[in-house]
C-alpha cells in the first residue's frame, strides 16, 4: 500500500470467512455471543466516525446467538450462517427494528413484519447486527443524501463509501459485520463495493424476493449481498434467493450451489469487452487495473473478445426515464396518514400531505419524484414513459445477443475510484460513463459480480464488475473468483 | 420542436406530486425537468415501431411470470400493531384534518 493512505486513518479490516467462523462456532472454540458482543465493540468504536450504523437490534442479535450456542454445544448440525454477524440495509424491513430508508419521513417507523430476505438470514442462522445507512430512499451513488448525515469510506475516511449502499459496503470493509445486504436499482450495490474494496453482488432481477424491500423502482430494484470474498458472496445469495410468493416478480427457477459453482476454473469461458465502455472519462488508473484483471484472465484461461454493445448510450436516458417514473408512484404512499412522519396542524388533507411530504422528503428525492411524475402525467406517458420502455427492450435484446456469443462481459464497476465528501465528482463525462457503467444491466435484468480488482497509486481500491446472462450468476462468481485469486 | 418547460408546468407537477415547491426552488425543478425533454429527445432518435415495451424484465427469463395466486381471504397484518405505527388514530381508523367542508 502506498504512502499517501496511510498518512490518513485507515479503517480497513477483513472479516474472517465464513467457512473459518463455521468451523470456530460449530466447535465451539468461539461462542456466537462472545462473537456479537466483539462486533457490538468494534461498532461502538468505529461508528461516530464512519457512520455506518443507524440502529442497532442487540436483543434480537443475542438471541439468535444464544440459539446458535446451544445448538452448537449439543453437537447439533448447525445451520448454514450459524452465527454469523450479518447487517441490513435501512430499505430492508426487520420486524420490530426502526427502518428509516435513510429518510426522515419515515424517522420512527418500525415496521410489522421482516423482510423475506432478513427472515431467510434469520433462519439460516445468521445474527443481525442492526440496520445500514443509505442514501435516501436508495437515490443516489455517494450515501451523501442519507438524511442522517454521510457514511465515510473506511479506507479513507475524507471519501464517500459510494452510494446507495454506502453503510452496507463500509460495514463489510471495515469489519463491522462479515457479511450485509443491500439493494441495487441503478448500481446501488456494484459502486460502492468497488469503492470500499469489497465484493458486490447483483442478482438477476426476480432472483431475491423485493418482499419487505421499501420500493424505489420496482422494475429494476434487486436485493443483494456484501461480502469480504467471492465464495462467501456466492453462500450469502443462495441464502437468500428463491421463490417468494409474496413476490409476484420473483422467479420460480431453482437456486444452485453458487458456492460450488464458483470452485470451477475458467479456462476455456469466453468473455466480451465492450468496446463502448473504454471511452473518454474512464480514470487511466482504473483503466491499468481492469486491464491487469483481464491479462489475468487470460493467463487462467480465458479467451478475451471485443464485443459492441451500440445500444448503450441509450441506456442513461432510458433509466432515468423509467426509475424516476416508478420512484413517483412507489413514494406517492408517504403522505403523513398511516405512518412516518405527519406534519403538525395542516388545515386540509390536501395541505397534511404536501406538508409532510416537503417536510419529511430530502431534496433529491423530491427532485425525483417531480421528473417522476412529469414523464407519467396525461399526454407525456406514451411519449416519454412508454418509449422509454421500448428502449429499454432493445437494450436488453442487445446484451441477449452478446451473451449468445459470450459467456460473461467484464468492464469496470466505476470509472473513477471513490472521490471525496462534497466533491461529486465533477468531470461530467466521468459521471456519464459512471451510470452507463451500472444502468444497463439494470434495465436488462441480468446479473453481476463486482470484485476488487487492486488499487490506485493512492491505495483506492478498483472494482471490475462480470456481467452474466440471466439466472446465469454461476458464471458470473467463476470469472470473478478468478480475478480475486490473481491477487491483484 | 423543442418544447419548453414552463413555471405553470412545473406547477403542475407539483400539485400532482403533493410537493410544495418553495420560489427558489422553482427555477431549478424547471431547469432538471428541461432535461427531461432531452432525455426524451435522445430517444426518438431510435425508431421503436413495432416494439414491445418491455415494463418487467423477468419476462425474459420465461419464468412462470402471470402465476396468481388463489383468490382466497387469509388474515392480514394486526390491526393493533398497524395502528401502534399511526400518526394520528382513533385505534379503528387514521385520522386526517376534515375533507368536506360544509
Amino acid at each position: 500500500m502506498s504512502s499517501e493512505v496511510k498518512k490518513t486513518e485507515s479503517y480497513v479490516e477483513k472479516p474472517k470467512s465464513l467457512a473459518e467462523l463455521r468451523a470456530e462456532i460449530a466447535s465451539g472454540r468461539t461462542k456466537a455471543a462472545d462473537l456479537a458482543a466483539s462486533y457490538y465493540e468494534r461498532i461502538a468504536r468505529a461508528n461516530p466516525r464512519l457512520n455506518v450504523y443507524l440502529s442497532l437490534t442487540k436483543e434480537r442479535a443475542l438471541e439468535q446467538a444464544e440459539r446458535v450456542d446451544a445448538l452448537a454445544e449439543k453437537g447439533d448440525p448447525l445451520p448454514e450462517l450459524a452465527g454469523v454477524p450479518v447487517a441490513i440495509k435501512d430499505v430492508l424491513v426487520m420486524q420490530g427494528a426502526p427502518s428509516t430508508a435513510g429518510s426522515k419521513i419515515l424517522q420512527g417507523y418500525r415496521p410489522p413484519y421482516d423482510a423475506t430476505a432478513v427472515a431467510k438470514l434469520d433462519a439460516a442462522g445468521a445474527v443481525l447486527l442492526g440496520k445500514l445507512n443509505c442514501d435516501e430512499f436508495a437515490m443516489g451513488s455517494s450515501t451523501e443524501n442519507s438524511a442522517y448525515g454521510p457514511v465515510r469510506n473506511p479506507v479513507d475516511p475524507e471519501r464517500v463509501p459510494g452510494g446507495s449502499s454506502g453503510g452496507s459496503a463500509a460495514a463489510v470493509a471495515a469489519n463491522l459485520a462479515v457479511a450485509t445486504l443491500g439493494s441495487d436499482t441503478g448500481g446501488s450495490i456494484r459502486q460502492p463495493a468497488s469503492f470500499c474494496g469489497v465484493v458486490g453482488v447483483l442478482p438477476t432481477y426476480g432472483r431475491v424476493s423485493r418482499y419487505g424491500l421499501i420500493a424505489f423502482a420496482s422494475s429494476l430494484d434487486r436485493v443483494g449481498p456484501f461480502a469480504a470474498n467471492v465464495r462467501d458472496a456466492a453462500t450469502m445469495l443462495g441464502a437468500i434467493a428463491g421463490h417468494d410468493p409474496k413476490d409476484a416478480t420473483s422467479s420460480a427457477a431453482p437456486v444452485p450451489d453458487y458456492a460450488a459453482q464458483s470452485d470451477r476454473p475458467v479456462e476455456g469461458l469466453r468473455l466480451g469487452v465492450p468496446v463502448e465502455y473504454f471511452a473518454e472519462g474512464l480514470d487511466d488508473e482504473v483503466r491499468a487495473a481492469i486491464e491487469s484483471g483481464i491479462v489475468a484472465l487470460k493467463a487462467a484461461g480465458c479467451t478475451v473478445v471485443p464485443v459492441s454493445l451500440p445500444h448503450t448510450r441509450y441506456a442513461v436516458p432510458t433509466y432515468y426515464l423509467v426509475a424516476t417514473a416508478e420512484a413517483s408512484a412507489n413514494l406517492a404512499r408517504f403522505d403523513g396518514v398511516r405512518y412516518g412522519y405527519r406534519s403538525a396542524a395542516s388545515e386540509s388533507l390536501s395541505a397534511l400531505y404536501s406538508h409532510s411530504r416537503d417536510e419529511g422528503f430530502g431534496a433529491e428525492v423530491k427532485r425525483r419524484i417531480l421528473l417522476g411524475t412529469y414523464a407519467l402525467s396525461a399526454g407525456y406517458y406514451d411519449a416519454y414513459y412508454l418509449k422509454a420502455q421500448q428502449v429499454r427492450r432493445l437494450l436488453a435484446e442487445e446484451y441477449l445477443r452478446a451473451f449468445a456469443e459470450v459467456d460473461a462481459i467484464v468492464t469496470p464497476t466505476s470509472p473513477v475510484p471513490a472521490f471525496k465528501l462534497g466533491e461529486k465528482t465533477g468531470d461530467p463525462l466521468a459521471m456519464y460513463l459512471a451510470d452507463i457503467y451500472t444502468v444497463t444491466a439494470s434495465l436488462a435484468g441480468i446479473c453481476g459480480v463486482t470484485v476488487p480488482c487492486g488499487t490506485t497509486q493512492a491505495g483506492l481500491p478498483v472494482g471490475m464488475q462480470v456481467l452474466a446472462g440471466h439466472l446465469q450468476e454461476g458464471t458470473a462468481f467463476r470469472v470473478a473468483r478468478a480475478v480475486e485469486a490473481a491477487g491483484l | 420542436m423543442t418544447v419548453k418547460v414552463t413555471v405553470e408546468d412545473v406547477e403542475r407537477v407539483a400539485e400532482l406530486a403533493h410537493l410544495e415547491l418553495a420560489a427558489e426552488e422553482t427555477p431549478r425543478m424547471r431547469h432538471d425537468l428541461n432535461a427531461i425533454l432531452d432525455y426524451v429527445a435522445e430517444l426518438n432518435e431510435l425508431d421503436t415501431s413495432g416494439v414491445t415495451p418491455l415494463a418487467q424484465a423477468s419476462e425474459l427469463l420465461h419464468a412462470e411470470a402471470g402465476k396468481l395466486r388463489a383468490d382466497l381471504v387469509r388474515p392480514s397484518l394486526d390491526r393493533a400493531v398497524v395502528m401502534a405505527q399511526a400518526p394520528e388514530t382513533d385505534q379503528a381508523f387514521f385520522k386526517v384534518p376534515k375533507v368536506i367542508e360544509r
